[in-house]
């Protein structure tokens, strides 16, 4: 079953329309409704790329929390090897909003940590909808820790609204991990790369995502706030959403411009969630081109690169 | 149309000015209601002095009570582009910033400067709640990279004073790089062994706290500061939670072991002095020479007074 977002609905009713043909003509045999549905199928296709290939920031947004796009454990299970969880912060408890361990990429060892939100109600509450609290990033503290000590590159997937508001994350110091998990991100003397598969959601996003190379997938977002957050604070009214996010800025290709992002990676038509295999095979090679840019550089330098990087950003606007 | 408002106020506020009429003589206390007269307000580092409520203080009051003699030099910030996103909500970005510019007398949302406190050189920057919430945007980035600069240059300690709603909204994901930015200028002063003191005051949230205002190597916050990343209408109205007394202010922090101390404004200077020169190694003040200058000038002739006491 295809979960279609609103604006996708004329779509839906095409799709729903030439699947109803062919459901017909499977009780009919007789019946020839082939020449009708690939009709369809086309008009579906023209409809898809037409909507796609021009959508809106706040459609981006949808698109990017999409409940069918992959998560990070699909990424996990379809681009690593040997994948081993290493879990907890040592302190308090183990986040199962961010996944994390070691694992193979293309061969080699390294170090993948990831927020995930979950697919189905019961994974969603037990991930906490990809809201880390402080025991997340703690634990990706220390992971990153772990790869500095042993020369693994890190690699990291962004996929959070942001951290949690809650009692326990605000009285547990949540403030204090992120600043320690970005600060960490700026310390290791491995190559860390990012990308940004979902929702890049404030705070959350930065403790994981400040990086020698930021990649982006093309639908995906990345956002100082929400842009209901936005509306509600600046338009006093959440419902000005679409203004919200237009004027953030929070698509990959505004932060390519913005020098935020480094890569944006092209989804197949009709977003990630429409072939997802496509998407993480492309996500891939994003991860193996952005590492292979820092082959053979020294670690001091990859750190003071990565230092660089981040006082220097932000030294030109967006072109009128 | 309303003609009295629109033609008659502007000219009565515009002869006001011109004649420098203090708008307010005095000032009721939000927490207990005293009534407050502005000099003695001013002298007292805008805490009342009924209940030691602690209102809001503009960075150069501020380090006019800091600095030995009320003396400071400013440290120049790069100015970044302006309005990168050619940002507009309801109003364009340009014009919030105007306003903001005109009406606290100050370039941006962050001061910073140099000078010695107790003979102790440092390097303060302060954040200006006044000025659009204190939000951190570029200029506040650039400001903290330039007062880490300078600290590391003239091998001094830097003192930041935290104030802010979070981050500046109106430069996008630029205000959110602010974050990694101000963490390297942070990773600079602790690459060279130089203290990082921050002072927490109210309100200190989002962004802010989630970087800098949480990296110092002391963490000194002022009384019942809101410190959060979350705050806590945002918690309320998303998870429903209820709420204990006091959450996320200074002495809930303290006691959830996230702060190293809290400290009322009036002892911030001799306590910063204190600890300054016992993490620089510098031998303990013998007598505290330099007192501050009073506000609104009226420092007088005092080098060789004693310390202000509590
Ligand atoms: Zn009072």
């Amino acid at each position: 079953m295809t979960n279609y977002l609103e604006f996708e609905k004329p779509l839906a009713e095409i799709e729903g329309k030439a699947e109803e043909l062919r459901a017909m003509a499977r009780a009919n045999p007789e019946m020839d409704i082939e020449k009708e549905a690939s009709a369809l199928d086309r008009k579906a296709k023209d409809m898809l790329s037409s909507l796609y290939g021009d959508l809106s920031a706040w459609r981006k947004c949808q698109v990017a929390r999409h409940p069918d796009r992959p998560h990070c454990i699909d990424y996990i299970d379809a681009l690593f090897t040997q994948y081993t969880p290493l879990a907890g912060d040592r302190n308090f408890a183990d986040d199962h909003s961010v996944m994390g361990g070691l694992a193979r990429f293309r061969g080699k060892p390294v170090m993948v940590i990831g927020h995930e939100k979950g697919n189905d109600t019961k994974s969603r509450i037990e991930r906490n909808f990809g809201m880390a609290r402080p025991e997340g990033y703690r634990k990706a503290i220390r992971l990153m820790e772990l790869a500095d000590k042993f020369g693994l590159p890190v690699i990291t997937l962004v996929d959070t609204p942001g951290a949690y508001p809650g009692k326990g994350a605000e009285e547990r110091g949540q403030s204090e991990a992120i600043a320690r998990s970005t600060e960490k991100c700026l310390k290791v003397k491995v190559p860390l790369v990012s990308v940004i598969i979902g929702e890049g959601g404030s705070g959350g996003a930065v403790a994981f995502a400040t990086a020698n190379r930021v990649a982006m997938l093309e639908h995906s977002i990345y956002s100082v706030i929400s842009p209901e957050g936005c509306a509600s604070i600046l338009w006093k009214d959440a419902e000005k959403m679409r203004e919200a996010a237009e004027a953030l800025r929070l698509t990959a290709q505004d932060l390519k411009e913005l020098g935020v992002c480094d890569v944006v990676v092209k989804e197949p038509l009709g977003g990630a969630h429409r072939d997802s295999k496509t998407a993480i095979k492309a996500v891939g090679d994003a991860i193996a081109a952005m590492l292979k840019e820092m082959d053979g550089q020294r670690g001091r330098d990859i750190r003071d690169d990565r230092r660089r990087k981040y006082l220097e950003l932000g030294s030109k606007g967006l072109a009128a | 149309m309303n003609w009295i408002t629109n033609y008659v106020r502007p000219t009565i506020n515009s002869l006001f000015s011109r004649r420098e009429v203090p708008e307010n003589l005095w000032t009721k206390c939000e927490e207990c209601g005293t009534m407050l007269f502005h000099r003695e307000l001013a002298e007292n580092l805008n805490v009342c002095g009924n209940c030691g409520h602690h209102m809001v203080i503009t960075p150069r009051a501020r380090f006019t009570a800091l600095f030995d003699n009320g003396t400071f030099t400013e440290v120049k910030v790069p100015e970044p582009i302006a309005d990168p996103l050619q940002f507009r909500d309801q109003k364009k970005y340009s014009e919030r910033m105007k306003g903001a510019q005109k009406s606290t007398g100050e370039r941006e949302a962050m001061l910073v400067a140099k000078g010695e406190i107790g003979q102790t050189p440092i390097v303060a920057a302060a954040q200006d709640f006044s000025f659009m919430a204190g939000s951190m945007g570029m200029y506040v980035g650039n400001a903290i990279i330039a007062a880490a600069e300078e600290a590391v240059k003239t091998k001094r300690p830097l003192v930041l004073f935290s104030a802010a709603g979070g981050a500046r909204m109106q430069e996008g994901i630029l205000s959110l790089m602010q974050m990694p930015r101000t963490t390297v200028a942070v990773e600079m002063l602790k690459d060279a062994g130089l203290p990082y003191i921050v002072v927490l005051t109210h309100p200190t949230t989002g962004g802010v706290t989630a970087s800098y205002a949480m990296l110092g190597d002391v963490q000194i916050a002022e009384p019942n500061a809101l410190i959060c990343f979350a705050g806590p209408r945002v918690i309320e109205q998303t998870i429903r939670e209820k709420l204990p007394e006091g959450f996320q202010r200074a002495e809930y922090l303290l006691d959830h072991g996230m702060l190293d101390r809290v400290t009322p404004r009036t002892q911030m200077r001799d306590e910063l002095i204190t600890i300054i020169r016992m993490l620089m190694n510098k031998e303990p003040l013998a007598v505290a020479v330099a007192a501050p200058a009073k506000p609104e000038g009226e420092a007088k002739a005092e080098a060789q007074q004693e310390a202000p006491k509590k």
